[in-house]
């Protein structure tokens, strides 16, 4: 039962307000693209053991989606930010660093 | 025998007795005792049998870790299986019985597996479920059937009420021992908001019981003035009778509160599960003794050596007049010193290792009792009950030296700490040498949301074993738990004085020498009945790991969870492997720490409350007219009114057929009614759905599809544009929050630069459908707006007022009749509803349910999601094309019916079928036979049944399927077995069964 801060509302949202949603930052593929860059799109996910990007709703919230970084292993939430951006801010990136100094990036 | 002595007993009042049923026999026992102690003091020393060779089994613990002692308690609906003996606080009626044995406790027909228990070796049922195949099913099974499993399952539905609470706090606590207790006292002077946990009725734990001083005073006087100082303290909450039960993600936990277990109480709640989250939790779980795996360890009368000594000093009853005590630790000195003073018999004290000039063996000496160093008991006489131990050197092979004649045999192999709750989150332990034990490693501890350290472990279960070192330990501990949280300590750490003890000497096998038929009698796991042999033979067949020896022996996962067993099988695994005991590891512990019930965790979920339903505005219109109701998402929705004792199917027909020929009226307030508006809006429907909406004339309706970004349909429904920056979309009714769901995720994550708003306003409208010829006549009569063909059309909407009620009226059909949805606002959905039936009696206007709602939208060959679609189906697959735009570049899931799956012709395609025997009806998912067989030696399939229904308007059996090459196969004939060994034949036909020409609904 993860306690996550909604960015938008503000609230520490224990589990039960919120609605997984997979992996965060796919770039969407439509007509026209290749079967091997849809394919990626649609299925293909990072599975890491350690930091990860993630999607949430405040569904039984305010209903915003928002961006987790999160490690798999200990659950520690690095942060959390608005849906509306294709890459995780720079304020997150730190971060993380700061306390996965190994860490290699996103794959 | 055991008895109840003349003197003693701190737990219980002698004045106050206690009258108990244990197999149908009357016992008595006294206020404050567990039904372990009253059994005991009653020579019940038999209470079970074990799970595997149904041998004689005692008690054999006093707390949690009981693995023997289980019991069906109650009677009737409130019998309760596998109930631990040693926490069950005995109450006046308490009844009780024995589990797993036929035909009685005493005499057990299958104890006769006892003496095969050379062909039921680890892993028998892995290895016969394997060959030969017959003899598992005609032999084995059976047999096995018959024997397996523990208590009985109750079968009448729980009659006792639950319930559930939350809780938040700084700190809490688990364990109101004196660690516990001195944590507490410092937290709630610090000024944190704490809880303590305390799973059994009482303060302090066991140091009572071993005695000793903290600051000078004698322990339990220092229990009871912490305990007054915590009860002064407004931020600290108590509680006894709470098990903490598991501790889970970012602090998240769960207490068991037993409130009423130990004095019945009908109708106020029985069990109370609370649910925490806590900043920071310390761990005072103290430690659980370890058994000695010497040859006949497992008869009734061998018990834990501080079980016994708790028997004693607590409820003042012995488990025997003689007992010897086995130890290969110091401690074990302290029962003999209990029993004599007890004014039992202690014949000897065995201990393992090769000298014991310890303190407590002094003082065992000084009383007058005979201690022996590097002894072993090497064979336990008696059947049911010890009668003697034969006594061999540990270093030897198994050769008897002497025999003693006792009742009792009080072991000690060391202490184990309580663990679980460290590891529950992932905390790593770290092996002590020196003590022989697993404790936590402060260095890998579980963490909360922020990275840091969550729990801290103080006392015996951090394994600080002497009562000196656990309350530095729980200082210590406390003092860490209080720096996370930005507090300081004022306390100074209490001092606890008892008499040092030297190292114990691990003893793993006794004796040390044993061959395998003395280890084939050396049990670790009591209740799964696993031996020291059967662990050595998984090392041998090659299982390394210690998880897999668990399962492959089922060592440790009886309903205790192995407390006894894991570190003695564990050794003994290390030992046959060859490799450290840290090296092999050890098992995950998970929650709950000791099974809890499912009444608590279900709480107040059960019944008409076990989850919110929704109800229309004309809910109690349809019972009071004896709606028969139906599921659908949360609703509650009429699936047929049946009227003077119809059946179902005669409503739905007379419904159906009142329908076609008159009027029939539907409560369609359930359909999903989402709004979408904004500048962007008629772009963001273009994506969403599969056809073109931004071009969607104001005052006019579409029917559109909604597929998910992987091609396959979702939802169906008719969207109406209400004016230039305005659509609103009808959603299926168990698909309104999930479409809105969708359209939120694709608007915020993907195009939140479109500026386009949803709401979701399904309960802000009822809606009526009003269905049949006689429907526009009905219309008319309610007055206020002209609906003709020429004023509103097919496929139109417009607003008016409706019988003086404000309303918008759509012009669509589901059923192939002339028909009108009527949207009124909810509160006054059943003033519209009934103003419709008194206007409509003349037309005999009839209510229908969703069942006639299906029989009519599949005569007219229209699909239903969920039915004709599971998640596979892609609208093409449907005869949909019509509705796919191929004007649009884009749309969620055009992509993906680009794939090479989704576009290959042999597609299972919609069709029509009607059985060569009309009054047959086609079962649904029934599957259409294709000649020869698959991979798997299955026979092939080429098509199913998606729909199908007793047509009353055609007066035959009618459905839908997915047929491969199904629309150019019109007129075959296709076999479908069913599952009662029947097959029926039915034809491809055109899904449309009815009115193909649509005449009907263009009046
Ligand atoms: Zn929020």
């Amino acid at each position: 039962m993860l306690i996550l801060t909604c960015p938008y509302c503000g609230l520490a949202a224990d589990e039960t307000e919120l609605s997984p949603g997979g992996e965060a930052h796919l770039k969407r593929f439509g007509p026209g693209s290749s079967d091997d860059a849809f394919t990626g799109y649609l299925f293909h996910r990072e599975n890491p053991r350690g930091v990860h990007f993630e999607r949430w709703r405040h569904s039984n919230g305010c209903g915003k989606w928002f961006l987790a970084a999160r490690c798999t292993v200990t659950l520690e939430v690095f942060g959390t930010y608005p849906a509306q951006t294709t890459e995780p801010p720079a304020a997150i990136l730190d971060a993380i660093r700061a306390k996965r100094p190994d860490w290699e990036g996103r794959a | 025998m055991s008895t109840r002595l003349a003197r003693g007993g701190r737990r219980i009042d002698r004045s106050k007795r206690v009258e108990f049923t244990f197999n149908g026999k009357r016992l008595t026992g006294y206020q404050g005792d567990t039904l372990a102690s009253a059994l005991l003091a009653n020579d019940q020393m038999l209470v079970g049998r074990s799970f595997k060779y149904h041998r004689p089994r005692g008690v054999v613990a006093s707390g949690p870790e009981e693995p023997n002692a289980l019991v069906a308690l109650g009677d009737g609906a409130r019998m309760e299986p596998n109930q631990r003996v040693t926490t069950t606080e005995l109450f006046d009626g308490l009844s009780a019985r024995s589990q797993n044995h036929w035909p009685s406790l005493e005499f057990d027909i299958g104890g006769l597996n006892n003496h095969v228990a050379r062909f039921l070796p680890a892993g028998f049922y892995y290895k016969t479920f394997i060959h030969p195949r017959p003899f598992w099913k005609h032999v084995f099974e059976p047999v096995i059937r018959q024997s397996a499993g523990l208590g009985p399952a109750p079968k009448d539905r729980d009659p006792d009420v639950y319930e559930q609470v939350y809780a938040f706090a700084d700190l809490v606590v688990i364990g109101g021992g004196v660690a516990g207790l001195h944590a507490a006292r410092v937290a709630g002077a610090a000024g944190l908001r704490v809880l303590v946990l305390e799973q059994t009725a009482h303060w302090g734990g066991r140091s009572p019981v071993d005695g000793g001083t903290i600051d000078g005073q004698p322990v339990q006087d220092w229990i009871d003035a912490t305990l007054q100082a915590l009860d002064g303290m407004e931020n600290v909450t108590l509680r006894t009778r709470c098990m903490a039960a598991g501790i889970y993600d970012h602090g998240y936990m769960i207490g068991y509160e037993r409130l009423t277990d130990h004095a019945p109480a009908p109708g106020m709640p029985r069990h109370r599960l609370w649910k925490i989250r806590a900043a920071q939790v310390l761990s005072a779980t103290g430690a659980i003794e370890r058994g000695l795996s010497f040859p006949g360890n497992d008869l009734p009368g061998v018990m834990l050596a501080g079980a016994l000594r708790d028997y004693v000093v607590e409820y003042g009853v012995s488990a025997g007049d003689r007992t010897v005590v086995v130890t290969n630790n110091d401690d074990g000195y302290r029962t003999a010193l209990a029993l004599k003073e007890a004014g039992l018999v202690v014949p000897a004290v065995l201990d393992a290792r090769p000298e014991a000039t310890g303190a407590l063996p002094e003082a065992a000496r000084a009383q007058g009792i005979r201690v022996e160093t590097g002894r072993a008991i090497v064979k336990v006489m008696g059947g049911k009950r010890v009668t003697g131990v034969g006594v061999g050197l540990q270093a030897g092979e198994g050769s008897i030296l002497e025999e003693i004649a006792c009742d009792a045999v009080a072991m000690s192999g060391g202490w184990s700490p309580v663990v679980h709750f460290w590891s529950h989150t992932g905390g790593k332990l770290v092996w002590d040498e020196a003590q022989a034990l697993f404790r936590p490693d402060p260095a890998r501890a579980p963490v909360g949301a922020d990275g840091l350290p969550n729990q801290a472990v103080g006392g015996a279960a951090n394994g600080a074993l002497t009562l000196g070192a656990v309350m530095a330990d729980s200082h210590d501990a406390i003092s860490e738990v209080l720096r996370r949280l930005g507090k300081t300590v004022s306390d100074p750490a209490p001092a606890g004085d008892a008499p040092a003890e030297a190292p114990l000497h691990p003893v793993w096998v006794m004796p040390q020498g044993a061959g395998h038929k003395l280890k084939s009698k050396m049990w670790l796991d009591y209740q799964n009945d696993v031996k020291v042999s059967d662990v050595q033979l998984a090392a041998r067949e090659g299982y390394e790991s210690v998880e897999h020896t668990k399962r492959y022996t089922t060592l440790g996962m009886a309903t205790d969870q192995g407390k006894l067993s894991n570190i003695n099988g564990l050794a003994v695994l290390s030992d046959a492997l060859g490799a450290p005991i840290p090296q092999v590891g050890t098992t995950t512990f998970r929650p709950p720490f000791t099974p809890i019930s499912m009444g608590a965790i279900a709480g107040e979920a059960r019944g008409d409350i076990f989850q919110p339903l929704r109800r229309t505005p004309m809910h109690a219109w349809h019972e009071a007219h004896g709606a028969y109701f139906e599921p659908v998402g949360h609703w509650r929705r009429p699936y047929c009114y049946p009227q003077g004792g119809e059946s179902h199917a005669q409503a739905v027909h007379r419904e159906v057929t009142a329908t076609r020929t008159s009027l029939g009226l539907l409560d369609a307030s359930t359909l999903g009614k989402i709004v979408v508006k904004g500048p962007d809006a008629g772009r963001f429907l273009d994506m969403l759905y599969t056809n073109m909406m931004s071009t969607l004339p104001v005052g006019r309706c579409r029917y559109g599809l909604m597929c998910s970004e992987n091609g396959f349909l979702m939802d169906d429904g008719v969207v109406a544009r209400i004016d230039e920056d305005t659509w609103l979309c009808h959603t299926t009714t168990g698909g309104a929050d999930r479409i809105h769901a969708h359209m939120e995720d694709w608007l915020q994550c993907e195009w939140w630069d479109w500026k386009v708003y949803t709401a979701n306003l399904t309960e802000h409208y009822a809606q009526v459908a009003i269905v049949g010829p006689n429907a526009r006549k009905l219309i008319e009569k309610l007055g206020g707006m002209d609906v003709s063909k020429e004023a509103l059309g097919f496929m139109d909407w417009a607003d008016g007022t409706l019988a003086g009620i404000p309303a918008r009226v759509f012009r669509i059909s589901f059923s192939g009749e002339l028909s009108y949805e009527v949207a009124v606002p909810a509160s006054r959905g059943l003033e519209f509803w009934e103003a419709c039936h008194a206007a409509g009696a003349e037309f005999g206007a009839t209510a229908y349910g969703t069942e006639a709602l299906h029989v009519m939208r599949a005569e007219k060959g229209f699909i239903m999601i969920g039915d004709e679609t599971d998640g596979t189906v892609i609208p093409q697959d449907l005869g949909l094309g019509w509705a796919i735009s191929k004007k649009k570049a884009d749309y969620l899931g055009k992509r993906a019916q680009e794939r090479v799956h989704m576009t290959d012709p042999t597609r299972w395609q919609l069709v029509g079928l009607e059985t060569l025997d009309p009054n047959e009806r086609l079962p649904d998912g029934a599957y259409a036979r294709a000649s020869g067989t698959n991979a798997n030696g299955q026979g092939n399939t080429q098509g199913r049944v998606t729909s199908s229904y007793m047509s009353p308007t055609l007066g035959r059996a009618i459905a839908m399927g997915l047929v491969l090459n199904g629309p150019s196969r019109m007129g075959e004939v296709l076999e479908f077995p069913t599952v009662d060994g029947r097959v029926l034949s039915a034809r491809i036909v055109d899904p449309v069964f009815y009115d193909k020409a649509g005449e009907k609904q263009n009046v």
